[in-house]
């Protein structure tokens, strides 16, 4: 073999242990889903056959799906600016020199490393009504108490308050990152410059932070779609759905109504939203690039 | 030396070989999924349980594994089926029956059973019990960790609302009314005590199944391939439950979450709650104040659903560990077994005789609200369980959280509820 | 005076003063948790300054459920996982960083779908091929899909794209071959790399809950995540001072060793993030 052939193998060869787990775990599954999608669930007395775009029409005429696509929706409307938002304000903040500025960092990054599940227990008891702590505070100001998680008007609100938590400390790492980037001389130009703080924030800043919000955007985005821990303490996606999510219905139909194709088709769903995602990420790199 | 070592190793391994050889030819082994958590306190109760069996019946082996909650246990005791290392017995919900018939899973006791004594044995249940376990004229499952709904409420807070402790609202209207007394404001006017909750996330399919029975309705046909959601009676218990909350202000509005009820119980913050008997322990243990527990009232007629686990034996078994199994099961509910069980557990005992018992009699008489329970069995109803049992579970208590939260009129949720269940049953009937 | 980015005076306090009260609001389930945990079950909703102390929680909590198992479990999975992640996304990394073979740029574009496409979204299909593997309620089983992590690859592929073609061209010289290049020149100047990986996968792994809820269901496989929901949530209802015990035991040694090594854990978490 010549040593441009030997170069080949030898690639391939450092790739396959991992080609093989992802082709296994990653792109197997994706292209099952789909045809898994098309066929019945089958049970021990009735097989599985192929019905076609069935499971898509019972889903098309599932309330609880299009209930859980708009909760999807307004999670992530919910999550991710707020907690972009608070990321870099948290950045800015533990980015000065401010009395106890390591303790004030580590009280924002701690969400970052307890486990959601774990948490969600100690949520559920800010939340409870009545003995739960918001109740408490609140009643101390003589506001009535309120049943947060009983409420379907409140109990989205309830876990993308969570959510935010959880998310907004790991983000600010990666704005504090991006802000110790950025080079002193602009501040002191500013300063000479007199501009304002606002101003050179928004005009100077954020547009510098433009790539860091990108990932993060991503990120949140992604985690969207994937953060379902604490539905599984807090809420259980009830009051009738009222907090239910696409990956939790998918759990749902999959190990309670043991419905694998439904669960399959809800899936090719998400797998759609993801591709979506990863389109538009590419498209706005495209464009990032433009910007060097 | 060496190999000399080797040798004796080999002669004591091939030793060990043939002695379980002999073992396996005279007993009869026997694995049976559990569901508790492994290293919770039942383990050691239905551990002592075993072992005593196994001092009776030498002849039979049962090795118990703990699978952790009901549907762990299932999910677990479907994959050993499937993957070709099945267990012989389990206890299970009693709800998943049909599931596990449509698996073609499990075996009717019917068929084990062979002696006019054996036959008999399976009547000697409390009939309410058996109805989550008998469906198409054959018995499917056996009760054993069975448990119902109760009334909890706060003796003290009954006294201090010039109510009599000892007598707990025994009727809907009764329930109306006394908790109107019972809920206690503060000069704001927020509440400061609430007169009765009912936990309506969890469960809520349970704890409708009971206002739906005291309105003299129920739920589900004894065919599992038919609901009753939209049946006037069944509506009016769902507004009856509704205007705890929204007409009479005595309960919360919006949904009760049933893993903190009972400390909201404990804290004072309701005097009434209705909960699994499974919490008495707990509430004996915890509660500051005299508390007292009693059936739940009624409407047309007392009722409440059962609850818990049953044994079921399955299908992929030689007619040799059929029968060990049925000997098992047979020990573990004799009237002796099922009141230490009860007393161990709070769990319910699961037939008449066992009340019958020198034990369980000193134990009622000392502890009543023990007694609550049982006395409640008369009026007792099965839990619903219907094919696709997971899915029709949801559809109501979707439909229930929508009414409670005012998002659907009980009539508009339950009738859509009751046509989505027909279309998932339509081809079981 | 006041410049542009610092503010004087009292906006300065005032920031000051968020700033505390955020980390304070930040910190606070965290602060519940200890003062639910360390004191009697009377307490856990009434917050009295010289409410007694107790460690009885801890004890009941431990005796309760198996958490020197789980803690094994994790502690095996975590491992097992990183151990499996360091080895293929190594390998994997320096062929697409400095192997010219034919077909790397799919490969890279496929082996990048799995930044999209996580494990958790593909659980229902994953089960299935588990069940047939027969890996349903093993800790492989929790660990494998993770191994092959796109993130690893990535991060370790621009890692060794920086380091210098001379110093690769030096240690062939040498007579060094391909694998003692890599081990010899690459990894050890991916260290930092490497830290920052393993720590944000061992932080992960330690607190996923999803996928190993799903694939097991024996307290011999049970990761502490999964263990802490069962325990958390009985059937009967939730007892807090009991579970905030039971979280606290579940979350010290990533907690501890953050508090001990936060300087290091924020700086490798920075560094995972810098693309």
């Amino acid at each position: 073999m010549s040593r441009r052939a030997l170069v080949h193998v030898y690639g391939w060869l450092l790739l396959t242990p991992a080609a093989i787990l992802l082709v296994a775990f990653t792109h197997y599954p994706t292209v099952t889903t789909v045809v898994q999608s098309l066929f019945s669930t089958g049970s021990a007395t009735r097989p599985s056959r192929f019905v076609g775009l069935d499971n898509y029409r019972f889903m098309l005429d599932d309330e609880v799906f299009w209930k859980v696509l708009w909760n999807n929706l307004w999670y992530a409307l919910g999550t991710i600016p707020a907690s972009i938002a608070l990321a870099i304000l948290m950045a800015v903040w533990v980015n000065r020199a401010i009395p106890a500025r390591g303790l004030v960092r580590m009280a924002y990054f701690t969400p970052t490393v307890l486990p959601m599940i774990a948490v969600a227990n100690i949520w559920l008891f800010f939340y409870t009504p009545d003995i739960g702590l918001i109740d408490q505070v609140l009643g101390a100001f003589g506001i009535p108490a309120h049943n947060w998680l009983g409420d379907p008007a409140t109990v989205l609100g309830c876990i993308i308050v969570m959510t935010v938590w959880k998310e907004a400390g790991f983000f600010m790492i990666f704005y504090l990152a991006a802000l110790q980037t950025l080079p002193p001389e602009l501040e002191e130009a500013a300063r000479v410059e007199g501009a304002g703080r606002w101003y050179f924030f928004r005009r100077v800043t954020f547009p510098l932070l433009m790539p860091t919000t990108l990932f993060v955007l991503i990120n949140a985005v992604m985690n969207s779609f994937k953060l379902v821990d604490h539905l599984f303490i807090l809420t259980k996606g009830g009051p009738d759905n009222a907090s239910s999510l696409l990956l939790y219905y998918i759990y749902e139909v999959a190990f309670s109504f043991f419905d694998e194709a439904y669960a399959a088709t809800l899936t090719v769903v998400l797998l759609g939203a993801l591709a979506a995602i990863a389109l538009a990420q590419f498209l706005l790199l495209e464009r990032r690039i433009h910007y060097r | 030396m060496r190999s000399e070592s080797k040798r004796r190793l080999a002669g004591l391994t091939a030793g060990l070989v043939l002695g379980a050889a002999t073992c396996a030819a005279s007993a009869v082994e026997l694995t049976m999924y559990y569901p508790v958590a492994v290293g919770g306190p039942l383990t050691k109760v239905v551990d002592g349980l075993v072992s005593g069996f196994h001092a009776e019946h030498p002849d039979i082996k049962v090795n118990a594994i703990y699978a952790g909650n009901y549907n762990d246990a299932r999910i677990k005791a479907l994959a050993a089926l499937k993957s070709g290392q099945p267990a012989q017995l389990s206890v299970m919900f009693s709800i998943d029956i049909y599931e596990l018939i449509e698996q073609d899973a499990i075996v009717a006791f019917d068929d084990v059973a062979s002696t006019a004594e054996e036959r008999a044995w399976l009547d000697s249940f409390y009939p309410s019990l058996m109805e989550n376990g008998r469906t198409a004229g054959k018995t499917w499952g056996i009760p054993f960790q069975r448990s119902t709904i109760v009334m909890y409420y706060n003796k003290d807070a009954f006294r201090e609302a010039g109510l009599d402790p000892e007598k707990p609202p025994a009727t809907w209207d009764e329930l109306v009314a006394m908790g109107k007394q019972l809920t206690k404001k503060d000069a704001a006017g927020n509440v400061e005590r609430w007169g009765a909750m009912i936990p309506s996330t969890g469960y809520p399919y349970w704890m409708f199944g009971a206002l739906a029975m005291q309105n003299g309705e129920v739920l589900m046909n004894g065919a599992g391939n038919e609901t009753y959601f939209d049946k006037p009676a069944v509506v009016e218990a769902l507004a009856y439950w509704r205007a705890l909350g929204a007409t009479h202000g005595v309960m919360p509005e919006g949904t009760i979450e049933w893993g903190t009820l009972r400390q909201n119980f404990l804290e004072g913050k309701t005097a009434i709650m209705w909960h699994s008997t499974g919490n008495l322990t707990a509430v004996k243990s915890n509660a500051s104040f005299d508390f007292g527990v009693a059936m739940l009232p009624a409407s047309k007629r007392r009722g409440t659903p059962t609850g818990g686990g049953n044994f079921y034996i399955f299908k992929q078994t030689s007619p040799e560990e059929r029968a060990a199994a049925l000997t098992f099961v047979k020990w573990m509910t004799q009237p002796e077994r099922t009141a230490e069980w009860s007393i161990a557990t709070g769990y319910i005992g699961t037939g008449p005789d066992a009340y019958a018992t020198d034990k369980l009699k000193a134990y009622v008489a000392e502890f009543p609200p023990a007694a609550v329970a049982r006395d409640q069995l008369e009026f007792a109803t099965a839990e619903l369980s219907t094919y696709q049992t997971g899915r029709v579970r949801k559809l109501l208590d979707d439909a229930i959280q929508a009414a409670l939260t005012g998002a659907k009129s009980p009539a508009d949720a339950l009738g859509q509820a009751q046509s989505q269940a027909d279309r998932l049953l339509k081809r079981y009937r | 005076m006041s410049s542009a980015v610092t503010p004087g005076g009292p906006l300065r306090h005032l920031e000051t003063g968020a700033a505390w009260l955020l980390g304070l609001l930040w910190m606070s389930p965290l602060l519940y948790a200890f003062w639910a945990a360390f004191h009697p079950a009377e307490y856990v909703t009434r917050f009295e300054l010289l409410a007694p102390l107790t460690l009885d929680n801890f004890a009941t909590a431990w005796a309760r459920a198996p958490f020197a198992r789980y803690y094994l479990n994790t502690f095996a999975l975590v491992t097992g996982i990183l151990a499996g992640q360091l080895v293929l996304c190594t390998l994997a990394a320096f062929a697409f960083a400095r192997v010219q073979f034919a077909g790397r740029e799919i490969a890279f574009a496929l082996v990048l779908m799995q930044l999209m496409i996580v494990p958790e979204v593909l659980i229902v299909e994953n089960y299935t091929t588990m069940s047939r593997l027969g890996l349903v309620d093993t800790i492989t089983g929790i660990g494998l899909p993770y191994m092959a992590s796109a993130f690893g690859v990535f991060l370790l592929r621009q890692t060794f794209k920086t380091v210098p073609r001379e110093l690769e061209d030096a240690a062939r010289i040498e007579g060094c071959s391909m694998m003692q290049i890599l081990w010899k020149v690459y990894v050890p100047l991916a260290r930092p790399t490497y830290i920052a990986y393993g720590l944000v996968s061992i932080s992960y792994h330690w607190n996923n809950f999803l996928w190993p809820l799903v694939i097991t269901n024996s307290v011999e496989t049970r990761p502490l995540t999964v263990g802490l929901a069962i325990f958390g949530a009985p059937e009967s209802g939730v007892d807090w001072s009991i579970v905030t015990a039971g979280t606290l035991i579940a979350v010290a040694p990533l907690l501890v060793a953050f508090l001990l090594f936060q300087r290091q854990f924020v700086q490798s978490f920075m560094h995972a993030g810098i693309k």
